[in-house]
């Protein structure tokens, strides 16, 4: 272990350590401003979020990044406003389940069209496929009559049911199965693991990456959700985050600044999620086990 | 530990039959190795015996019991694979432990085996790594023991040493010879590689086309091949192949030379003599076939030539140290008693 820690340690410092600097070319520069530009973009909107919500309303339009007379007011106002939690808490919980069963039934569904062979496999793969290209704007309507039908107005069932399961999570677990060698799931089925066992226990650790991304794509896109809770919820209790912050404000006016520190306040969960997952994404697909 | 008794196996995929009725018995103990070309269907007769396809006819025994319809994990196998297939996210003790997850044995008894399997194959150092930190040769052997630990009644290889380097494989090869004659369980090779199969096997299966072409010891199959094809695939270099004609005395060439049998054949049979490149001497008494040295390969302890003849490229071995050179015309003779005969048309070994 020491050994290997040791050339870690040196392949560390060799990375680090500045070669020879060599004069930048116009290739070099154009991809460096190019990049640099498209760093700003990112960033703009980011830093016009924190810096308004710094502002007084007054200065919310005056669109200067450094506000004038700096303030934590917001913040205090929000934070003191109990419906914020209750947001807060409702979206924390919405993102959370969905998230588990996502990565829990996308990545079974996917499994069984990847591994195993039965009639109608492909069919069943194709229709999953197919319910992508459709727009969610186009079922709100189908759901809406669904929940309303069901009793599931206003409920957290009824804001989650629609993204418990994805057809994108499904592909996603689908095509990472696919470079899991047969041999593994073999292997287990010879040692005497049945088939929820063999999915359990060697295809998932497996994978692991695919898993991490997926509990990240469900986790944001059900944090940001906004069209679907919005038509879902009436009480302002079963109001998500971005529902809540946008009704910040009255019929004359949006509260932007207050709008503003609630979203600053609501990317530090996500953040959280990123940095907890990103490390199994970073680290990629091992393979170790096998013969590379 | 057990017999091993394939009946008529016929596999189809699709409408295609891939092993058309292969009859085998395996002995107790026994180590035999299946050896053919690529989609000759020796992985696949080892991939029914695992229990990871379905038999399409026929039936498979193992210790007297039909295992047709049982599962892999009921068949009392187990199976190493090509790819190691060893679990990377699991230290090496976990890898090995696997096979006994199943087991109802007390826990301590199942580490006493970890420990036992581990110390057979010289790993108990590095029973608490990720497989990540082993060396390719290093992988094989814990694949090896996830499948010993359990003691099954028939160990199966698909192909173990070919994803490792010359040297290595050399040394695998020796090692799992070693540990079939220590454990002296029944194992069932499948390789591609005729050199594997000469040195391992007591007894060697070679198919081809999903027929089964020879079984025997590897000195039957390489002294007394029972058809063209055997004597072809066993031994490197391959076999020469020379046509002729049978007559009184012996066999005419269709070069012209004579060549006398000790066991005459009935005249008038168009036939295929195979020479082993060994057994064609340069400069012989009776010179059978000649041509000039195109090309020469030396290997050190011996040389071997090849012979521009007019029956094609005839490859003999020649002396190491003094070899003919290359546009020297040599003239090669064997000796008749290591000279196989077999039927032209059939390819079937005569006499």
């Amino acid at each position: 272990m020491a050994a290997t820690d040791e050339i870690r340690a040196t392949s560390d410092s060799l990375l680090t350590t500045e070669g020879p600097r060599r004069p930048a070319n116009a290739g070099q520069l154009t991809r460096w401003t190019l990049l640099f530009l498209g760093g700003v973009l990112m960033v703009m909107p980011i830093a016009y979020m924190i810096s308004t919500s710094l502002k007084w309303p007054h200065e919310v339009y005056n669109l200067k990044l450094i506000p004038e007379e700096p303030t934590i007011e917001n913040y205090t106002y929000v934070l003191e406003d109990g419906r914020f939690y209750w947001w807060f808490v409702n979206s924390l919980i919405i993102a959370t389940i969905t998230t588990l069963s996502n990565v829990f039934f996308d990545s079974l569904v996917g499994y069984t069209l990847c591994k195993f062979r039965f009639p109608g496999r492909y069919i069943v793969f194709i229709a999953i496929l197919s319910t992508l290209m459709i727009p969610t704007e186009m079922l709100v309507i189908p759901w809406y009559l669904m929940s309303q039908q069901f009793g599931w107005l206003d409920t957290y069932w009824g804001i989650m049911f629609p993204g418990l399961m994805t057809a994108f999570g499904t592909f996603l677990m689908k095509q990472f199965f696919e470079t899991v060698p047969d041999d593994f799931i073999e292997a287990a089925r010879i040692d005497g693991l049945n088939e929820l066992q063999i999915w359990w226990t060697v295809a998932m650790p497996l994978v692991r990456p695919a898993l991490a991304a997926l509990a990240i794509f469900v986790f944001l896109g059900n944090w940001t959700a906004f069209i679907w809770p919005l038509i879902v919820t009436n009480s302002v209790e079963m109001y998500t985050l971005p529902v809540g912050l946008s009704s910040f404000g009255d019929e004359a006016d949006v509260a932007w600044e207050l709008i503003m520190t609630g979203a600053a306040i609501s990317t530090l969960p996500t953040l959280v999620v990123f940095l907890i997952f990103q490390r199994f994404i970073i680290r990629g697909v091992v393979m170790a086990g096998l013969k590379g | 530990m057990a017999d091993l008794i394939l009946r008529d196996l016929v596999k189809t995929f699709d409408k295609t039959e891939v092993l058309h009725g292969i009859n085998l018995d395996v002995r107790d103990g026994e180590f035999v190795v299946f050896v053919g070309p690529s989609g000759c269907g020796k992985s696949t007769t080892l991939r029914l015996i695992a229990g990871l396809e379905e038999v399409s006819s026929g039936s498979i025994e193992i210790a007297g019991r039909v295992v047709n319809n049982l599962e892999p994990k009921e068949r009392d196998i187990a199976m190493v694979f090509q790819n190691y297939a060893i679990y990377p996210h699991m230290t090496v003790r976990r890898n090995i432990g696997f096979g006994l997850r199943s087991s109802r044995a007390p826990k301590a008894e199942k580490e006493r085996r970890i420990e036992e399997v581990a110390a057979l194959l010289g790993m108990t150092d590095l029973l608490n790594r990720k497989p990540a930190q082993l060396s390719g040769g290093q992988r094989q052997r814990v694949a090896i023991g996830r499948a010993m630990v359990r003691d099954p009644a028939v160990f199966l290889f698909d192909e173990p040493l070919s994803n490792l380097d010359a040297q290595l494989r050399t040394q695998m090869r020796l090692e799992i010879k070693k540990l079939h004659q220590r454990v002296g369980s029944t194992i069932v090779f499948v390789t591609h590689d005729q050199v594997e199969a000469m040195t391992m096997a007591d007894r060697i299966v070679i198919m081809k086309d999903g027929h089964i072409m020879q079984v025997g010891t590897p000195s039957e199959v390489y002294h007394k091949p029972a058809n063209t094809f055997v004597a072809q695939f066993i031994g490197a270099p391959s076999m020469n192949m020379i046509g002729g004609e049978t007559a009184e005395g012996g066999i005419r060439l269709d070069t012209g030379g004579m060549l006398s049998l000790p066991q005459p054949l009935p005249p008038g049979r168009k036939v295929t003599l195979g020479l082993r490149p060994e057994d064609l001497m340069p400069d012989h008494a009776q010179p059978l076939i000649e041509g000039p040295v195109a090309v020469r390969e030396p290997l050190g302890h011996e040389t071997l030539i090849y012979v521009s003849t007019p029956s094609g490229e005839i490859i003999a071995k020649a002396d190491g140290r003094v070899p003919p050179e290359v546009g020297e015309t040599v003239q090669l003779g064997a000796l008749p008693e290591n000279v196989h005969v077999f039927d032209a048309a059939t390819g079937e070994a005569l006499g």
